[in-house]
């Protein structure tokens, strides 16, 4: 499969599923858990740009795709405008909940340049977090929004 | 590093010592921890992973209440991939949190107390094959009577959960009086009785237990756990493993969340200590969700009467408050709880003379311990709903009667608690300003509702867990020639941003940036003690004592750079890295020549700070629980939309007012404010620890009713509402910086305020938490059926009370202790002499 | 962590192979889809078969052909793409909402409308982990003998918990299922049994593979879903209705389905008939409100008191009957399901 952007080969038992084989046979333990059911959230990442639970993949269906996790949104020695925003911004408290969300808004974004409060809510309603209330993680991502277009307005 | 050409202009002053502005507390920062956490490369305990590392699987009792009577691991042990299975006898020494309460095993040895109750561990190759192994052990068990809830205990004496509790089933009662309660009650123009219950709740930090053990070549032990008292961990750890704490290291792992639920050592932590010893292998554990909630330690579901007498005009004469607390299986944190359910009820209003009694019982659930807010937040909603049927039967406005009995600041309430700055009134004044109380009160359309409460919270418990008199937090400095300081420190990162305050105080004493200090904390080898992350104590103990060891150095610095510049030392500034005279800015040394000459000058450099509460006035038997430094106040405003017809609920708005002090970095303390607000609107509207007891014909099973995350209901993004957040600060003298806490109190107003909403929207009291359309529907019923307006629980029942401690309070000429404390023979009375004794 | 257990794994290319498969392997094997109700079934050790089919690679499986005479929907796309699909609107518009309140965006990119339809039935008692099983002694669904929601019923009480279900039934669909043997199309009503344990006509080796739908010109349809919070929980509770109108606003044909409040989707026969011919007046709603709302005898197998749950029925019929009417139902929408869907 391809790891954030590179190719890796990887054996593993076969019972595995995503999140335990990324954790586990490939040591990138910034994905989490808290339930491995399904019902938290914060095992995310994106598995052919879409947000998925890699608690509920098996490792197996995973040949030949495309996996992205919290590891992989710094480009170039830049951390992403996400990752920027949440430090700068408190949402992040006790971190745990926030590799999932990243990747999560993350895909929102691809999806939608600007979403509006309403469709940010939607869009983390996957994703349980017991420290921050929400709030500043939409702030976060809504300046994420203002930091990404005023990258791509720098640029063109 | 910057170079000479490119440094900032430092501000010059006209005379030494003029006002200075802070530079680092105060500021909009990011944390120190931040971008590590952005990035997915903190290092939580789950996280680690060492070389021929084993895994552990706990096998747990299936039964509420049982002896164990035969325990074959045999099977297990030969199931291949298994290298250990340990029980009971491995691990005989009991252990708890609270000295008086030393009532835990790691595995149960014989009697199981609820279900969850660890009974055997297997340590192998992989995880699954440790959860294969675990149908091979065979247990076999002799049932005992279930005691579901606190009325059964009550009238169940005998199995006894606990032979070390005071009676029968009975953990612990106490009664205390402050003044004559029944003189006050015969001034009053006005009686209340209430009964209130709080349902339990548990944390459910998105994080579960995990912790990994290794012993190193000369035995000595490691172990990572994701705990919040890494200190209290190390001390049972060489009780309960019989080694030398020298020899144990805890490191407490970054935690992603605590709330209270990793405050007490745990089993699967001395399990994986033990293991690891035994096997010469890191031993690994991961606790499934289901397991945290058989750990729990939450908030204790408890039944309250309040009885409280008024004046006319608001004034309190008298109050009594009773409470019935369900401990669950083991004690925890429970004796502290119960005292913490009377204690702080005179921090916020002047209540002249109060009397308290409680009783916690055990039962065969999960054990109940601290919660955010810590027994503290059931009375207060009691308190709060209780003075809002007040304010309506006195024709007063609820904010306007509490502002005509809010307490002052820097005195003794009627229990002795030393109160310091009480920045409730204006904590009260804001919030009915932002949130338009004025226009919303009694005044929106049926269905819309506002509600008023609010409360006070300790910053730091006064006295620690056990008895001692050492500091309760320290911290040591360490600087190196090219300008870095290292800060050691035993406090714990839960989320709370404490290495950021940390980091944040020594930056700001020493004129640095944050990002030029490494913060190495929770960890008993490499830092001093500091008693753990609970009580909301770290920003004001350990940021004291950084604030301590940062000034002791800065002296030092101080010193050596005036002889260099020959400056007096009164007039150099510590700002932009710099050490400079603040009248001629350009006679300066960069921070780390500064360190140079210092240490030219004596040597290595190195300091310490270490930070002791002040003595308590509050001598009597239980006048541990409720001393803090100093208290914070909050004031919230909620609104609330009820459907008539279907009682559905939904809170779009809440306002908080929060007394902080001084906010230390604003982002993060909005953080904790709103993640406070999150948690009480969870607690309100949607958490129930609750247990379903299978009928008794049928089957004696007592389990929990939804140990999971889907059906354990926390709020999602989507039921959220929009949170107005104002900070009042009145710098507090005894915080660093003038810092109270913020971690917990904002979220006790929370609750009462939704209850008093429901009230002003629909006219029904829920007299209950949590408070759900079922049971507005029901309330509503009675409304329309003539009968009183309310859903709530009925009597308290009779209980047998000791005689009250009798106080006298300070205006009655009190001294703090009980006039009639009547020492138990053979007790000794003194320090010296119970070391003789043992 | 909890673990799955193992397994052995097979990925068949065509759907013939994957017949074949789950023929030969027996009851031991079960198809795997999204993998979203299975796998934590699985963790749990609710169902631990021997071997996996995976869907994953066979083809055929996720088209969507509209045509003239009705919509084909492959049974392997996933939630999302229903959710998402504009394509579904009018008459199709409560299967957008039925699919988009599924659980979690995260878990909609993975579940599919297949494995919504034949979702195992849910119970406070059966829906948790093995150990907590073992202390209760087990119950009748899986390894036990008592239904702990009623101990003197005979039958598992386990509650249907589709939210695409109630919405394909209120549009008549049908459903084609494909084995070893040959293949079969049912209407999906007759796919359901109201028991817990056997709740889908299926058997063991087949699958379903495709859902129709009859092009619905001038119907409208809506799905109300009651639950504790806004998104990942289940329904407890769940109301799809729709209905044809004349020109002049008098119900032609119309079709109300109650979701969760049996171990199969509730078809309020008397209810729909009573419309028929009459226009959506307050009396009227009222009136087939209450004949749906009798089919409502909901148990205590999931989320709120059973007796609040009957008395919401009444509302969120009401609501739904109001909404297909043409009334902004936006803000109760807000305030229910905590988003104002915008389709």
């Amino acid at each position: 499969m391809t790891l954030n952007g590179e190719e890796v080969d990887v054996s593993f038992a076969s019972y595995k599923t995503l999140l335990e084989v990324l954790r586990e046979d490939l040591g990138h333990t910034g994905t989490k858990h808290g339930c491995e059911l399904g019902e938290c959230g914060a095992c995310a990442v994106l598995l052919d740009g879409k947000p998925v639970l890699s608690c509920l993949v098996l490792a197996l269906e995973c040949d030949g795709r495309n996996v992205m996790t919290v590891e992989g949104l710094a480009a170039d020695g830049n951390l992403h405008p996400l990752q920027e925003a949440f430090a700068d911004l408190g949402a992040a408290q006790c971190g745990y909940c926030t590799p999932a969300i990243l990747v999560t808004a993350k895909a929102l974004l691809d999806e939608n340049a600007n979403p509006n409060r309403d469709q940010i809510r939607e869009a983390l309603s996957g994703n349980l977090c017991r420290c921050t209330g929400y709030l500043q993680i939409f702030e976060a991502v809504e300046a994420a929004v203002v930091r990404i277009a005023e990258e791509r307005n720098r640029r063109a | 590093m910057r170079k000479q050409e490119e440094s900032p202009e430092l501000p010059v002053e006209d005379s030494p010592g003029d006002a200075e502005a802070l530079q680092v507390i105060g500021v909009p920062r990011r944390r120190i921890d931040a971008r590590a956490k952005v990035t997915g490369q903190t290092r939580f305990a789950d996280d680690i992973s060492l070389p021929r590392m084993a895994h552990c699987k706990l096998l747990r009792s299936p039964h509420p209440h049982a002896r164990i009577t035969k325990i074959d691991t045999s099977r297990a042990r030969a199931y291949p991939g298994v290298y250990l299975v340990l029980t009971g006898k491995d691990l005989p020494i009991p252990y708890g949190i609270l000295p008086v309460s030393q009532d835990e095993h790691a595995l149960c040895t014989d009697h199981v107390r609820h279900v969850g109750d660890a009974v055997a561990a297997v340590i192998a190759r992989e995880e699954l094959t440790a959860f294969e192994a675990l149908d091979l052990i065979d247990v076999q068990y002799e049932l005992l009577t279930t005691i579901s809830d606190p009325q059964q205990a009550l009238e169940t004496p005998e199995p006894r959960i606990h032979d070390s509790g005071e009676e029968g089933n009975i953990h612990k009662r106490a009664a205390l009086e402050f003044g004559n309660v029944e003189e006050g009650f015969a001034e009053a123009d006005e009686i209340f009785e209430d009964t209130f219950f709080y349902q339990g709740s548990t944390h459910l930090p998105i994080e579960q237990h995990a912790a990994v053990a290794v012993k190193d070549p000369e035995g000595k032990l490691t172990i990572w756990s994701s705990t919040q008292v890494p200190h209290y961990l190390h001390r049972t750890l060489a009780k309960v493993l019989e080694m030398p704490a020298a020899h144990i290291r805890v490191i407490a792992a970054p935690n992603g969340g605590g709330f209270g639920g990793k405050s007490d050592p745990f089993p699967h932590e001395m399990i994986v200590a033990k293991a690891a010893l035994v096997l010469d292998r890191p031993v690994k554990i991961c606790l499934t969700r289901e397991e945290v909630f058989y750990c729990h330690r939450g908030r204790h579901p408890v039944l309250m009467k309040f009885k409280t007498g008024v004046k006319k005009d608001g004034t309190i004469t008298s109050m009594q408050l009773q409470t019935l607390m369900d401990g669950g299986a083991y004690g925890s944190y429970g004796v502290a709880s119960a005292f913490y359910t009377g204690a702080l009820q005179t921090t916020t209003y002047h209540v002249p003379r109060y009397r308290f009694q409680v009783c916690r019982t055990f039962t065969n659930k999960p054990p109940c311990g601290p919660k955010r807010g810590h027994g503290t937040v059931q009375p207060r909603f009691g308190q709060e709903v209780q003075l809002d049927k007040i304010a309506e039967k006195l024709k007063l406005d609820p904010a306007e009667l509490r502002l005509r009995i809010v307490e002052s600041p820097n005195r003794l309430t009627a229990n002795f608690l030393t109160l310091g700055t009480v920045g409730l009134a204006e904590c009260i004044r804001r919030v009915v300003k932002v949130s338009g109380w004025n226009e919303k009160f009694r005044k929106l359309p049926e269905g819309h509702g506002a509600g008023l409460a609010c409360s006070a919270y300790l910053t730091g418990a006064g006295l620690p867990i056990y008895w001692n008199n050492l500091p309760q937090s320290g911290v040591q400095l360490k600087f190196d020639r090219g300008g870095g300081v290292t800060v050691f420190c035993g406090a714990t990162e839960i989320g709370q941003g404490s290495d950021d305050v940390l980091a944040a105080i020594v930056a700001e004493v020493l004129g640095l940036d944050t990002f030029d200090i490494r913060v190495y904390s929770g960890d008993t080898d490499l830092g001093p003690v500091d008693l753990g992350s609970y009580s909301s104590r770290v920003t004001l103990m350990a940021g004291n004592a950084a604030l301590q060891a940062a000034e002791r150095a800065r002296a030092m610095l101080a010193e050596a750079v005036s002889k260099r510049l020959e400056v007096p030392q009164h007039r150099l500034r510590f700002a932009h890295k710099y050490v400079f005279d603040s009248m001629a800015p350009e006679r300066r040394v960069t921070f780390p020549e500064a360190i140079c000459l210092a240490e030219a000058q004596y040597g290595t450099i190195g300091t310490v700070g270490s930070y002791t509460p002040p003595k308590s006035q509050a001598l009597y038997k239980g006048g541990g629980v409720g001393p803090s430094p100093t208290y914070s106040y909050t004031a919230a405003v909620v609104e609330a939309v009820i459907d008539p017809v279907t009682g559905w609920i939904t809170v779009p708005k809440v306002w908080i007012a929060h007394d902080i002090g001084r906010a230390l970095n604003p982002p993060l303390v909005r953080g904790q404010v709103e993640g406070s607000v999150y948690m009480g609107l969870g607690e309100a509207l949607m958490e129930e620890q609750e247990f379903r007891r299978l009928p008794q014909k049928l089957s004696h099973a007592l389990v929990h009713k939804f140990p999971s995350m889907l059906e354990y209901k926390s709020p999602t993004s989507l039921d959220m509402p929009d949170v107005v957040t104002e900070l009042i600060e009145d710098p507090d003298p005894r915080g660093p910086f003038g810092a109270k806490e913020v971690g917990q109190g904002p979220l006790l107003p929370v609750m009462p305020a939704v209850a008093n909403a429901v009230y002003d929207a629909v006219g029904v009291r829920i007299d209950e938490v949590p408070i759900t359309p079922e049971k507005i529907v029901k309330a509503l019923a009675e409304k329309r059926a003539g009968r009183a307006p309310r859903f709530g629980p009925g009597d308290f029942p009779a209980i047998h009370w000791p005689e009250a401690l009798r106080v006298p309070p300070p205006w009655e000429g009190g001294d703090g202790r009980a006039v009639n404390e009547v020492r138990r023979q053979g007790k000794p009375s003194s320090e010296k002499e119970k070391v003789h004794a043992s | 962590m909890m673990r799955l257990p193992r397994f052995d794994f097979r990925a068949p290319r065509t759907l013939e192979e994957a017949a074949r498969i789950l023929a030969g392997e027996g009851t031991d094997a079960l198809p795997l889809a999204g993998g979203t109700d299975l796998l934590p079934n699985m963790k749990r050790r609710q169902q631990v078969p021997k071997t996996l089919v995976s869907l994953r690679y066979v083809e055929g499986l996720r088209h969507h052909q509209m045509g003239p005479a009705g919509l084909r929907l492959g049974a392997c796309l996933t939630l999302a793409e229903i959710a998402d699909d504009p394509r579904l609107r009018n008459g199709m518009t409560a299967l957008r909402q039925a699919a988009s309140q599924v659980a979690t965006s995260q878990i909609r990119n993975q579940a599919t409308l297949g494995g919504n339809i034949c979702l195992d039935t849910r119970c406070n008692y059966y829906d948790q982990n093995y150990e907590w099983r073992k202390s209760i002694g087990f119950c009748l669904k899986k390894d036990g003998t008592t239904c702990w929601v009623a101990p003197a019923s005979r039958k598992c009480l386990a509650v249907s918990s589709t939210d695409t279900a109630p919405v394909l039934l209120a549009l008549g669909a049908r459903v084609r299922l494909v084995s070893h043997g040959g293949e079969r199309e049912v209407p999906l009503s007759a796919l359901y049994d109201n028991d817990g344990i056997q709740y889908i006509r299926k058997r063991f080796d087949e699958v379903l593979v495709e859902v129709l739908l009859d092009s619905l010109p001038g119907w409208k349809s809506t799905y109300w879903k009651l639950r504790r919070r806004g998104s990942f929980d289940f329904p407890v509770l769940s109301v799809a209705a729709a209905a044809r109108f004349s020109k002049q606003s008098v119900v032609e044909e119309a079709r109300i389905v109650l979701g969760s409040v049996a171990s199969r989707p509730l078809i309020a026969e008397d209810a729909g008939k009573f419309l028929v011919g009459r226009s959506l007046n307050p009396e009227v709603i009222a009136e087939a409100a209450s004949r749906a709302a009798r089919l409502a005898k909901p148990l205590d197998n999931t989320d709120f008191d059973m007796s609040w749950r009957k008395r919401v029925a009444m509302q969120f019929v009401t609501y739904a009957l109001q909404e297909l009417r043409g009334d902004d139902m936006k803000s109760e929408r807000g305030r229910w399901m905590h988003h104002a869907l915008p389709f």
